[in-house]
């Protein structure tokens, strides 16, 4: 049976949100994880979910990062396990270095906490396979740091790896100045690993996992969910063949 | 590793022996009753619990009056929340806090301790705390200070909030020139909890250990009950270390690792450390339960060297949190606190004796009867009606404006009125998944809650029309709230308020304190809702001109939504629909936005209330939102009707046209229609075909209500003798709303 973990933080604050929207909603079976107990990879897939870990003290996931936790996640993510990373949990994976770039301080220096449109780039990662490319999904933003960047030639190379998932877009689904809501680079809000099985985002896919939450009642954030599972599925069968 | 110590002065120590701040009967009172001069750190003590902040002194047998009671109400007034039963076995605790004066020293600072201040309160019960609201007042937008202290209590609110992971869900503003340099900020603090896990500020059993968690006793925050208690002078700015510093990192890992312990069901008391540190803390602990406490403060963890005793026994540096724990249960805590990493203190145990004994080492530095410290003698005040209120009631009527849609575009872009947008887009209001209506949406907030039910928060003020009468004004703040609720589909049941004055030794002040408990127990006993707590806070005065602030009495109440009530938001949803008016519109304009903004006249009639129709209107609106004919509903406030609709106008892109002539009222012109903010008034939107029988519900109960326009896929526009007198395109109405503040605050340096 698979099961899941959601890796706890000092400081995690959507810990519990994920570990209820995967528990309950889902009905997935999941853990949520003390960091320091983490030490080995006996999971079948991994959250790291967003808050202010360590107090965003340094850098936003820059302590965290150094989590001995960090080191099984690794290994997981060598495995081809699929790794999620959320807002705090994104900014963690940058920091490890596991995912490319860096996420900087918004363009308008301030906190937002805003329903963003997103359009999905690529249904390649085992947490967007639910989805039709070009898909539109509405979900929640809450960060200080959620601007991503990164130098032309390893954004070239996101770009021809495919590894650039998420983008924000408007209404018309195009992504302009005025839909990017923290100055992204290329408006990009979320990305994969070379590989596709390790993905961070900045938006809060368990926020729009619930109809009475969501915006329209459309629960979008669950497809991220929900696209993991089928991941599962689909591995389970390849092994037993 | 060698660590070099700093060899501090004696000098540098903040409490300085001096005459206590105390008046002369609380001198004589306390040798009395110790029947000694009571030595340095006593004095220090006294001096913080007795102060305003910590003893309510001049208000608590005003505050009795209060109706608290209610078969819902687990815990009402006099411990850190009010508990209210919400159901299967879950709680909501409820509470208000401000730091105005800190935040006006040092608005970031001061705003983002006043959140952790009362998310301690909440924590104190054993409760999580799951939400925030923030009800705000400042000076005049135009002024830059203003500008500044807004900017910084939102990012102080903010960064502290988001943080810890509450979302900051509502909250009002209210700018006016009478707060310029006494700004007021204040926050409300809903929790979640099991009801057979509550824990209580008593220490009950003595043999408990008393353990000191948390953030370390440093010198911030010294003297910062008493200087909470007097005006804000100019000097003030060397007051600075009055005001505790904020380490929400720190905040959220108390949190956890005591809701692990709650959970563990190994806390036997709790308190929180607030304003008069641990004095406050173990005293009123004690005093509670009846018993003593006995503490050794070289146990306590300080942040520098040289701390004297007074100094730790008063410092309000943040973060810390008292608990009592059974000496066999002391190793789990001990396990759930390393876990955290967190600091922590065996400082000393519960004694039967009733004494406070605090030591340093084997010498007692303090002893006194917890009872007598933490009880302060009341303070008997004298009241008498302001004569300027007379003035105000003679105002001049203004002369008509000659173009009635500038006026109502100059209203929307008044930041009284203007959209919030610029300060929640700051705020987290949704970390939690539970924040079912979202700031902006509607008049409340709602909360998913564990069982099938749901919460619905607001916040009520209005220190303009408070100004003017502060009885009616007071009234119109209560109804005001418990209106907002029932427009949710909401049932009231519990409110806490907060009572923000100026000195109130002065009885003028004082009178207008009084006018305001006894506004707020009329209403509450007129509608049958308990208030389960507050806060007093006084001595709020412009530092340059002396002036008291104006009297600035706030609601926060919660309210319960069944699962079955649909969601009704104040956006105009369908072309077609007709438009409501349920309530009747008086000439009432004083205090209002359009006397006070557009006139620059203070003073009129304040909106009254209907004390004996207002439950049956409250109970006749949730009947028409639960039967679900309802498309949305906005209540009609700062303003009046034409605001409110221009407001559901915006927000659902969608334009109206409104008979004005049909509204039931009893005015004598024409902007007083429009603009007058008559209390206990809504706007709904229904479907065409359930208009009359809407309409003929509220009519047979008394209640005045007419179908007054539909909605249309034009602008907004009023016609009056089918003569059109307002016409405004939306993009315009929008712009006038939506820009007003973030086109002020872009502008700050």
């Amino acid at each position: 049976m698979v099961k899941v973990a959601v890796v706890q933080f000092p400081g995690s604050n959507c810990d519990l949100d994920a570990l209820e929207i995967l528990q309950k909603t889902v009905k997935v079976p999941t853990d949520l994880v003390w960091h320091k107990d983490l030490k080995e990879d006996q999971y079948d897939a991994y959250v790291l979910p967003g808050g202010f870990s360590y107090g965003d003290y340094l850098r936003a996931g820059a302590i965290a990062a150094t989590s001995p936790s960090l080191e099984t996640i690794r290994e997981a993510t060598v495995a081809g396990k699929p790794v999620l990373g959320i807002c705090n949990g994104f900014q963690i994976l940058v920091e490890a270095g596991i995912l490319l770039g860096a996420v900087l301080r918004n363009a308008g220096l301030r906190f937002v906490c805003k329903w963003t449109r997103l359009r999905v780039e690529s249904t390649r990662t085992p947490f967007t396979n639910l989805a039709k490319k070009g898909q539109t999904l509405r979900i929640p933003i809450a960060h200080n740091e959620g601007r991503y960047y990164l130098d032309n030639d390893q954004l070239a190379e996101l770009e021809r790896n495919k590894q650039i998932v998420l983008r924000y877009v408007n209404e018309t689904n195009i992504p302009t100045k005025d839909s990017n809501p923290n100055g992204s680079l290329d408006n990009i809000a979320g990305i994969c690993n070379k590989e596709g099985n390790v993905m961070g985002l900045m938006p809060h896919p368990e926020r729009a996992s619930l109809p009475i939450l969501s915006l329209n009642n459309q629960p979008d954030g669950r497809l991220i969910f929900d696209s993991m599972i089928r991941s599962f599925e689909n591995t389970v069968e390849g092994e037993n063949r | 590793m060698t660590r070099s110590v700093i060899e501090e002065p004696q000098s540098w120590t903040l409490v300085e022996v001096q005459k206590p701040n105390l008046t002369d009967e609380e001198i004589r009172y306390a040798v009395k009753k110790l029947q000694r001069e009571p030595n340095e750190v006593e004095w220090a003590m006294l001096e913080a619990q007795w102060s305003e902040h910590c003893s309510y002194k001049s208000s608590k047998p005003l505050l009795k009056r209060l109706p608290s009671k209610g078969p819902r109400v687990l815990v009402g007034p006099g411990f850190d929340a009010g508990v209210i039963y919400i159901g299967d076995g879950w709680v909501v605790t409820l509470h208000i806090e401000s730091h105005n004066h800190p935040s006006a020293i040092d608005p970031y600072g001061g705003a983002a301790t006043g959140v952790g201040g009362v998310v301690r309160d909440i924590l104190s019960l054993g409760t999580r705390p799951i939400a925030l609201l923030d009800p705000l007042r400042f000076g005049s937008m135009d002024s830059l200070h203003t500008r500044w202290l807004f900017d910084n209590v939102v990012r102080g609110i903010a960064d502290y909030g988001n943080c810890i992971g509450v979302p900051t869900v509502g909250g009002e503003v209210e700018f006016d020139t009478f707060f310029e340099r006494n700004c007021l900020v204040d926050v409300v603090c809903v929790g979640l909890g099991r009801k057979d896990k509550l824990v209580l500020g008593e220490a009950r059993d003595p043999g408990d250990l008393v353990y000191l968690v948390g953030g370390r006793t440093g010198r911030d925050g010294i003297r910062g009950a008493s200087f909470a208690s007097k005006t804000l002078a100019e000097k003030s700015d060397t007051e600075r270390s009055a005001v505790q510093v904020p380490d929400p990192f720190t905040k959220k890992l108390v949190i956890e690792a005591i809701l692990e312990a709650v959970d563990a069901k190994i806390i036997q008391g709790m308190k929180d450390l607030g304003g008069g540190g641990l004095t406050c803390g173990l005293s009123e602990i004690a005093a509670k339960a009846g018993t003593g406490i006995e503490i050794d403060l070289n146990r306590v963890q300080t942040r520098e060297p040289n701390m004297q005793p007074a100094e730790i026994m008063i410092s309000e540096s943040q973060e810390r949190m008292v608990l009592l724990v059974r000496e066999e249960n002391e190793r789990k805590l001990v396990n759930i606190l390393n876990k955290w990493e967190i600091g922590y203190a065996k400082i000393g145990h519960v004694t039967r004796d009733s004494l406070l004994i605090i030591r340093r080492g084997n010498e007692v530095v303090a002893k006194a009867p917890a009872k007598f410290v933490a009880e302060a003698p009341p303070v008997p005040r004298s009241a008498k009606r302001p004569e300027y209120l007379d003035a105000l009631a003679e105002v001049p009527e203004p002369a008509m404006p000659e173009d009635l849609a500038q006026t109502l575009i100059e209203l929307l872009s008044s930041p009284n009125i203007a959209s919030k947008e610029w300060i929640y887009r700051q705020y987290d209001h949704e970390v939690g998944i539970r924040t079912i209506v979202k700031p902006g949406q509607a008049d409340s907030a709602i909360l998913r809650l564990p069982n099938k039910r749901s919460l619905a928060l607001t916040t009520g003020g209005n220190s303009k029309q408070c100004y003017v009468d502060s009885y009616w004004g007071t009234v119109g703040v209560v109804s005001e709230a418990f209106c907002n609720l029932v427009a949710v589909g909401a049932e009231p049941v519990a409110a806490v308020d907060h009572l923000q004055f100026g000195n109130p030794g002065n009885p003028e002040v004082y009178w207008t304190f009084k006018e305001a408990i006894r506004a707020i127990a009329n209403y509450l006993n007129a509608v049958g809702v308990p208030c389960v707590g507050g806060k007093v806070s006084f001595y709020n005065e412009d530092s340059m001109n002396r002036r008291a602030i104006k009297p600035s009495p706030v609601i926060a109440a919660i309210g319960l939504v069944e699962s079955k009530t649909p969601k009704v938001l104040q956006a105009l949803s369908r072309e077609g629909d007709d438009l409501i008016v349920v309530g009747n519109t008086s000439d009432e304009m004083g205090g209002s936005e359009y006397y006070e903004h557009i006139h620059k006249l203070v003073g009129g009639r304040v909106p009254r209330v209907n004390l004996k129709k207002e439950k049956t209107l409250l109970r006749a609106l949730l009947r028409t939102l639960r039967r679900g004919d309802v498309e949305s509903l906005h209540d009609i406030s700062k303003g009046g009707l034409a605001v409110a609709l221009a407001e559901m106008s915006v927000q659902g892109h969608k334009g109206v046209t409104v008979d004005i002539d049909t509204v039931p009222n009893k005015t004598s012109r024409m902007d007083n229609l429009l603009f007058s903010e008559s209390r206990s008034r809504f706007f709904l939107e229904t479907k065409p075909k359930n208009s009359a029988s809407i309409v003929n519900s509220f009519k047979r109960l008394g209640i005045p209500s007419a179908k007054v326009g539909t909605v249309t896929d034009n602008g907004i526009e009023f016609l009056s003798k089918r003569q059109v007198i307002i016409t405004i395109p939306l993009d315009e109405a929008s712009r006038a709303w939506s820009e007003a503040i973030p086109r002020a605050m872009e502008a700050t340096p």
